[in-house]
C-alpha cells in the first residue's frame, strides 16, 4: 500500500499486518496499529460525516475520546452494530465495516444539508418558537419530522449478539491514565506494595508519550521509556494494566465504573471473550491522572473537514505515520502549536503560515519555526475559510479588524487556542474546582474522596514536573493506602516547555457569528450563545440547558470552556462569575449492554421454582410470574382453552377435591416467651388469646391503619407460631416484624425465622379432601380436626404440619412437609386422591373459588388505602388490646366517614358479561365527563358453579347501596350490575365444615 | 486482587454504592443494606394516649436536612441487624455509626468538623 497521505517510516503501526476495511461501502487499507480515523486519514479522507442540526460537512477533528465529528457507526452485521463509535478510539481490525451517519441520501450529496439555508430559522430554542401552531401537529408532525432530520447514527436493527460481563474489584491504588504522570503514579504505588489497578482508555497505555517524538527520558526516547516502564509493572504481581479501560464514573466512597472493551479489537472474538466488562473497583486512593483536551479557536467557519486540532494533527504523524495534508495552517493562541508545526514540517507537510493571535510567542519556539523558515503572523486571526467538503483556503486578516484580508491556500488548518485540564472525574467525585486564571482554566482545588489528580489534569502541562507530581502522587497514594513508602526517584527528563497560550476573549469579536462554531456535536454557535444571553439567560447552566453546548454525547470536552469564555465575553462577567456546568457520569459513551451485563433474557431475575414446579411442568401447567416466583396458573387438558380447564378445575373443587401447590406463601417461625405478646402487637385479632393448636386468619396493618398484608397465624405452642403471609408480603412481613423488634421493642424475647423455601404447602380443598388425606396421616385425627386447627403429625411417614384452613370455602387442609419432601408428598396426595376424582388446580382457579366466596386479596382488593373495616374485616381486631400496629391511625377521623370505599359484590344484569377489573363505576351514566367516580372493580371472574359472571369492587358508601343500580361505563358499551353481598356462593359457610 | 462477580448492574445514573461501616460485620457495600429512614423517631410507649397532631408528627413528618443526618439502615443481607449512620445529605461522606438504643451524636459537631 502507498498512499501520499502516509509517511514513510515512523509511527507505532505495524508495517507488516496490513488490514482492509470499508468507510461507506469503499475498500480502503490500513495497518495494525491504526485507529479507523488514522487509517482514513492516511487515505486522504476527512469528510467522515454531517453535523447534528446543519447537516454540515466535518471532518476529522481530534485524535482521542473528545471527538465531537468522527461518529459511525461499526458492525460486521446487525447483531454486532454499534452507532456513535468515534473513529478517533476505534481500533482497525481487518474486514472492518463502517459507514458515516446523519446523511441521506450519502455523504458527500446530503438533502439535509439544506437546513445550513434554513440556518436564520434554526436559532437556539428554536423549536420552543417556530413549532408553535397548531398544537396537535407537535406531536403527529414536528417532532417526528426534527426526529428525523436531527440526531446522530441509528440504532441496530437486530438484538445484540455480543456477551457482557460484570466484575467487582478492590485495589489499593486505582491509576486513571496512563499517560507520563499516571505511570509515574503507578511505579511510585507498585514499588510501595500497593495493589494497583491501571487503567486507560486508549489501546496502547503511554498517553501523550506515544505521540511524543522529541522528549528524551532517562536517556531513551519516550516510547522506550515507556515500553520499558510497562515491562517494569507487569513484573508486580499486583499490578493490573488494563488498557482500552475507560473510568468513566465516580460513585460514592471511592467507588467507580470502569468500562473494558475486551474484544472489539481482535476483530472476530475467540469463544468465551466478552466483548465488554464492567468492572466495579472499590479503591482505597484514586489517582487521577486524566491528562487534558486542547481547545479549538473559535473562528468563521471553523467547522470544515481539514480543520483540526494541533495537538491531533501531532498524534497523526508522529504515532500514526498519518499525515493529515500536503499544506497547513496552523492558528494558534499558544506556543504549544509552533512545536506541532516543526513535527509537521519534518514529515514532509509544508507549513503555509503560522497565524497567532497574540502580539509575541515564547522561546525557543519562535527562532526554531524561523530557523525552519516558517511564516508566522502574529495579531492576525482566521477571517473565515472555503471549501466545500475540505477546507481549501484560509483567510487571514489583522486581529483589529481593520486592515485587508489575505487569502491562503491550505488542505489543512491546526488550531490550538490552550489547554484544558480533565477535571471530570474529579468533578464526579464531588471535589471542589477553582478557576485558574493564568491557566484560564477550572482545575482540582479540595479533594472530598481518597483521591489525588496528577499532572496535566490539574494544570501541570511540561512532562518533567509532570512526571514528578505523578511519582509524587502515587507514593502518598499507596502510603495512605497501605502504609508503605515508596523509594525516593527520579525522572531525569529533557523535554520542551510547552510555553504558555493566552486565552483571546472568546477569540476576536466575529462579524459573523452564526459561522464561529463552539459544540461541533449539537452545531451550536456563537451566535447562539449571544442570542441567549441577549435573552436574558446568564447562568452557564440555563445557557447549556437553551442552547444545547455541551449536551452532546461529547458532553462538551471541546467546548466548554470556549462557551464560558463566550458568555463571560457578551455578559462582561468573569468566568467564575458565570459558573462551571456539572460533570456526570459516563466520561464518554458507554454500552448498554455492559451495563446491563449478563441480566438479560432468561437471566434478566432470578426464577424462584417450587418443589412441585417439575411436576407441574409435566402435567403442562401453564405458569405465571408472581414476583420471581413462577406459579402453575392452570392444568389444560387435550388442547383445552384456559378458560374451560379453569371452569373445570372449579367445579371438581366444589364436587370432588383439588390441590393446589401453595408453598410460594411466605412463612415465618416465631419462637420465644415473648411470641404470644409480640404478635399481639403484630397482628390486628387478639393472638395472646388463640390456644395451642388453633390457627387464626388475621390482617397486618402499616402504622397509617391501612392493610399491609394477610395471612394465618398458627400456634404450635405456647411460645411457638408459624405465621404465613401472601406471596409477595413474605419479605415485607418478615422485614416489617424485625423492624419493630430489633428498634422499638428490643426488650421482648422473641427470635424471628423466615422458612418459606423450608416448607412446601399442598392445599387440599374440597368435600373430598379428608377422605383423600384419611389414608396417608398418621397422629392426627382427621375426622376431629375442627376448622381452624393445625397439628402436628406424619403423612406418608414424613413429618407434617396440617393447617385446616380454607381459601375455597371448601372442606380444606393445608399439608406443610419440608420441602425436600415436598414432590414425593405430592405424588402421594395426588394418587390417593385418584379415586376421589382429584385435580390439581392453578393459581386462576384459586383466584375464582375465593371472589365466589367473597376472600380478599391483598394488593387487588387493597390497594394501600384500605383499612380492615373497609374490607368488612373489622370485627376480627381486638378490642381489648392496649395496642397493635395501626391501631392508633384507625382512632383517625377519615376512617369514619361514611363515604369510603367498600368491598361489595357487583353483579352484571347480563349474566355472561365479565366486567374488567380496574373499570370504574358511576351512578348515573348520562352525566357530563368528569363525572363522579363512586369506585371500582376490583376482581371479577366467570364463575362456573354460579353459572354466571361475578365481580368485586370497592364502592363508596357500598354497603349503604346493596340493591343500588351502578353502572360501569366501557369504550363501546355502559355495563349495569347490581350491588350485592360479595359472599356469592354458601353463605351461611356450611361447607367449611363438611 | 480480590475479584468476585456480582449480578448487579451499575448504571451510569446510580449513586447507591456508599460503603456503609456495619457495627457488627465493618464495612460493607450498600447493596447488602436496606434503608430505614430518619432514626430516632420513637413511636412513644402508648401511641392512643397521644393527640392526632403528635400522632402524625409521628407518622409523617421527617427533617430532610441538608447536612449530617441520623438514619437507620439494616445490613438485611448480612447480619440483619438495624443500626444506625450519620450521613451528611450533600456528600454522602458517612460520620459515625453506631447501636440501635445508643445517644445520636451531636450532628452539631459534625458540622464544624466538616467546616475545618
Amino acid at each position: 500500500m502507498s498512499s501520499a497521505f502516509r509517511a514513510a517510516a515512523g509511527g507505532r503501526i505495524d508495517r507488516n499486518r496490513r488490514l482492509h476495511f470499508t468507510f461507506d461501502g469503499t475498500p480502503f487499507q490500513g495497518y495494525a496499529g491504526d485507529t479507523l480515523a488514522s487509517a482514513l486519514i492516511a487515505n486522504g479522507v476527512h469528510l467522515v460525516g454531517r453535523s447534528f442540526k446543519y447537516h454540515r460537512p466535518r471532518g476529522i477533528f481530534s485524535a482521542g475520546s473528545d471527538e465531537p465529528n468522527a461518529l459511525v457507526g461499526i458492525g460486521r452485521d446487525e447483531t454486532h452494530y454499534t452507532p456513535n463509535l468515534r473513529a478517533t478510539q476505534v481500533e482497525l481490525v481487518e474486514g472492518m465495516k463502517a459507514e458515516s451517519q446523519n446523511r441521506w441520501p450519502s455523504l458527500r450529496c446530503d438533502l439535509g444539508a439544506i437546513n445550513t439555508l434554513l440556518a436564520p430559522l434554526l436559532p437556539a430554542g428554536f423549536y420552543y418558537k417556530t413549532f408553535m401552531w397548531p398544537n396537535a401537529a407537535w406531536a403527529s408532525i414536528y417532532e417526528p419530522m426534527i426526529r428525523r432530520a436531527a440526531g446522530l447514527g441509528r440504532a441496530p436493527r437486530a438484538a445484540d449478539a455480543a456477551r457482557y460481563a460484570h466484575v467487582y474489584a478492590y485495589c489499593d491504588v486505582l491509576v486513571v491514565g496512563a499517560g507520563p504522570s499516571g505511570l509515574t503514579a503507578a511505579l511510585a504505588a507498585a514499588s510501595a506494595g500497593a495493589r494497583v489497578i491501571v487503567a486507560d482508555e486508549q489501546g496502547e497505555l503511554g498517553g501523550s508519550l506515544l505521540s511524543d517524538v522529541s522528549a528524551n527520558i532517562e536517556g531513551k526516547s519516550a516510547s522506550s521509556w515507556v515500553a520499558e516502564t510497562l515491562a517494569e509493572l507487569s513484573t508486580y504481581p499486583d499490578v493490573l494494566l488494563m488498557p482500552r479501560t475507560t473510568a468513566f464514573g465516580w460513585y460514592p466512597h471511592n467507588f467507580l465504573g470502569l468500562c473494558e472493551r475486551v474484544s472489539d479489537h481482535l476483530g472476530e472474538p475467540p469463544a468465551g471473550l466478552p466483548r465488554e466488562r464492567l468492572w466495579q473497583v472499590r479503591a482505597k486512593e484514586v489517582v487521577l491522572a486524566t491528562g487534558a483536551i486542547e481547545r479549538p479557536l473559535p473562528f468563521p467557519d471553523n467547522d470544515r473537514p481539514g480543520i483540526m486540532m494541533a495537538e491531533a494533527a501531532r498524534s497523526y504523524v508522529n504515532r500514526y505515520a498519518a499525515l493529515p495534508g500536503t499544506r497547513a495552517v496552523v492558528a494558534t493562541a499558544t506556543d504549544s502549536a509552533y512545536s506541532v508545526a516543526l513535527d509537521l514540517q519534518a514529515t514532509g507537510i509544508e507549513i503555509a503560515a503560522i497565524v497567532d493571535i497574540r502580539s509575541s510567542s515564547g522561546e525557543p519556539w519562535l527562532s526554531r519555526v524561523r530557523r525552519a523558515g516558517i511564516d508566522v503572523r502574529f495579531q492576525t486571526r482566521i477571517a473565515g475559510t472555503r471549501g466545500r467538503t475540505r477546507i481549501t483556503s484560509a483567510s487571514l486578516a489583522p486581529i483589529s479588524g481593520a486592515g485587508r484580508q489575505e487569502t491562503m491556500a491550505c488542505d489543512l488548518l491546526l488550531m490550538s487556542a490552550g489547554i484544558t485540564p480533565s477535571i471530570h472525574l474529579f468533578s464526579q467525585s464531588k471535589g471542589r474546582t477553582i478557576f485558574d486564571s493564568t491557566l484560564q482554566a477550572y482545575i482540582p482545588a479540595h479533594s472530598l474522596e481518597h483521591e489525588r489528580s496528577a499532572g496535566a489534569c490539574r494544570g501541570i502541562y511540561h512532562l518533567p514536573p509532570a512526571m514528578a507530581d505523578g511519582y509524587g502522587a502515587g507514593a502518598i497514594a499507596a502510603k495512605l493506602a497501605c502504609g508503605r513508602e515508596a523509594p525516593p526517584r527520579r525522572f531525569e527528563v529533557i523535554a520542551d516547555n510547552v510555553g504558555r497560550s493566552e486565552v483571546i476573549r472568546s477569540t476576536a469579536p466575529s462579524k459573523r457569528p452564526s459561522r464561529v462554531w463552539i459544540d461541533f456535536q449539537n452545531d451550536v454557535t456563537l451566535k447562539d450563545i449571544e442570542l441567549a444571553a441577549r435573552e436574558g439567560f446568564e447562568s452557564i447552566e440555563h445557557i447549556k440547558r437553551y442552547t444545547t453546548t455541551g449536551m452532546a454525547t461529547d458532553q462538551g470536552k471541546t467546548s466548554n470552556m470556549n462557551a464560558l469564555t463566550a458568555v463571560a465575553h457578551v455578559l462582561s462577567k468573569r468566568p467564575t462569575d458565570i459558573g462551571l456546568t456539572t460533570f456526570r457520569p459516563p466520561y464518554t459513551p458507554t454500552t448498554f449492554g455492559v451495563f446491563a451485563g449478563p441480566s438479560r433474557g432468561e437471566l434478566f431475575d432470578p426464577v424462584r421454582h417450587t418443589p412441585i414446579h417439575h411436576w407441574a411442568a409435566a402435567e403442562n401447567a401453564v405458569f405465571e410470574d408472581v414476583g420471581l416466583w413462577k406459579r402453575a396458573r392452570y392444568f389444560p387438558i387435550a388442547g383445552e382453552t384456559m378458560a374451560a380447564a379453569v371452569a373445570r378445575e372449579c367445579r371438581t373443587v366444589r364436587t370432588n377435591v383439588g390441590m393446589l401447590d401453595a408453598s410460594t406463601l411466605g412463612k415465618i417461625e416465631v419462637v420465644g416467651p415473648d411470641a404470644a405478646e409480640f404478635l399481639n402487637r403484630i397482628y390486628i385479632n387478639d393472638v395472646s388469646r388463640l390456644e395451642t393448636g388453633r390457627t387464626a386468619y388475621s390482617v397486618v396493618l402499616r402504622e397509617d391503619g391501612f392493610i399491609l398484608d394477610d395471612g394465618i397465624v398458627a400456634r404450635l405452642a405456647a411460645d411457638r407460631f408459624y405465621v404465613t403471609t401472601t406471596t409477595g408480603g413474605a419479605h415485607r412481613v418478615s422485614a416489617l416484624m424485625e423492624d419493630y423488634l430489633q428498634t422499638e421493642w428490643p426488650h421482648l424475647n422473641v427470635w424471628l425465622t423466615p422458612v418459606t423455601e423450608q416448607w412446601t404447602v399442598v392445599a387440599v380443598q374440597g368435600p373430598r379432601a379428608r377422605a383423600t388425606l384419611e389414608a396417608l396421616v398418621e397422629g392426627i385425627d382427621l375426622s376431629t380436626m375442627p376448622h381452624m386447627a393445625v397439628r402436628e403429625g406424619r403423612i406418608s411417614g414424613l413429618p407434617m404440619r396440617l393447617l385446616r384452613v380454607s381459601f375455597t370455602g371448601e372442606l380444606g387442609f393445608e399439608v406443610n412437609v419440608s420441602a425436600e419432601h415436598g414432590e414425593a408428598v405430592w405424588q402421594a396426595i395426588y394418587d390417593a386422591g385418584r379415586g376421589y376424582g382429584v385435580v390439581p388446580y392453578g393459581t386462576e382457579a384459586m383466584h375464582v373459588l375465593r371472589a365466589e366466596k367473597g376472600y380478599i386479596m391483598v394488593g387487588q382488593e387493597t390497594d394501600g388505602t384500605v383499612a380492615p373495616a373497609d374490607v368488612g374485616l373489622g370485627w376480627m381486631i381486638g378490642k381489648i388490646k392496649a395496642d397493635f400496629i395501626g391501631k392508633r391511625s384507625l382512632k383517625r377521623a377519615a376512617f369514619a366517614a361514611g363515604n369510603r370505599k367498600q368491598l361489595v359484590g357487583l353483579m352484571t344484569t347480563n349474566s355472561t358479561k365479565v366486567l374488567e377489573e380496574g373499570a370504574q363505576v358511576v351512578a348515573d351514566p348520562s352525566q357530563r365527563i368528569p363525572m363522579t367516580l363512586l369506585g371500582h372493580v376490583t376482581s371479577s371472574y366467570m364463575s362456573a358453579v354460579l353459572e354466571r359472571s361475578i365481580a368485586l369492587g370497592m364502592i363508596r358508601a357500598g354497603r349503604a347501596r346493596l340493591g343500588n343500580r351502578l353502572y360501569v361505563p366501557m369504550r363501546d358499551e355502559t355495563v349495569e350490575v347490581e350491588v350485592v353481598s360479595p359472599v356469592f356462593y354458601d353463605r351461611p359457610g356450611a361447607r367449611l365444615n363438611g | 486482587m480480590a475479584i468476585l462477580s456480582t449480578r448487579r448492574p451499575l448504571l451510569p445514573w446510580h449513586t447507591d454504592m456508599l460503603l456503609i461501616p456495619c457495627p457488627y460485620c465493618g464495612d460493607r457495600a450498600e447493596i447488602e443494606f436496606t434503608y430505614g429512614g430518619e432514626a430516632h423517631v420513637a413511636r412513644g410507649e402508648d401511641p392512643s394516649a397521644l393527640d392526632d397532631e403528635k400522632w402524625s408528627e409521628f407518622l409523617y413528618f421527617r427533617k430532610n436536612p441538608k447536612g449530617p443526618h441520623a438514619e437507620r439502615w439494616r445490613h438485611v443481607h448480612g447480619c440483619g441487624r438495624f443500626f444506625n449512620v450519620v450521613r451528611d445529605t450533600t456528600t454522602d461522606v458517612i460520620l459515625a455509626s453506631y447501636e440501635i438504643g445508643a445517644t445520636r451524636p451531636d450532628l452539631g459537631s459534625f458540622r464544624s468538623k466538616e467546616r475545618e
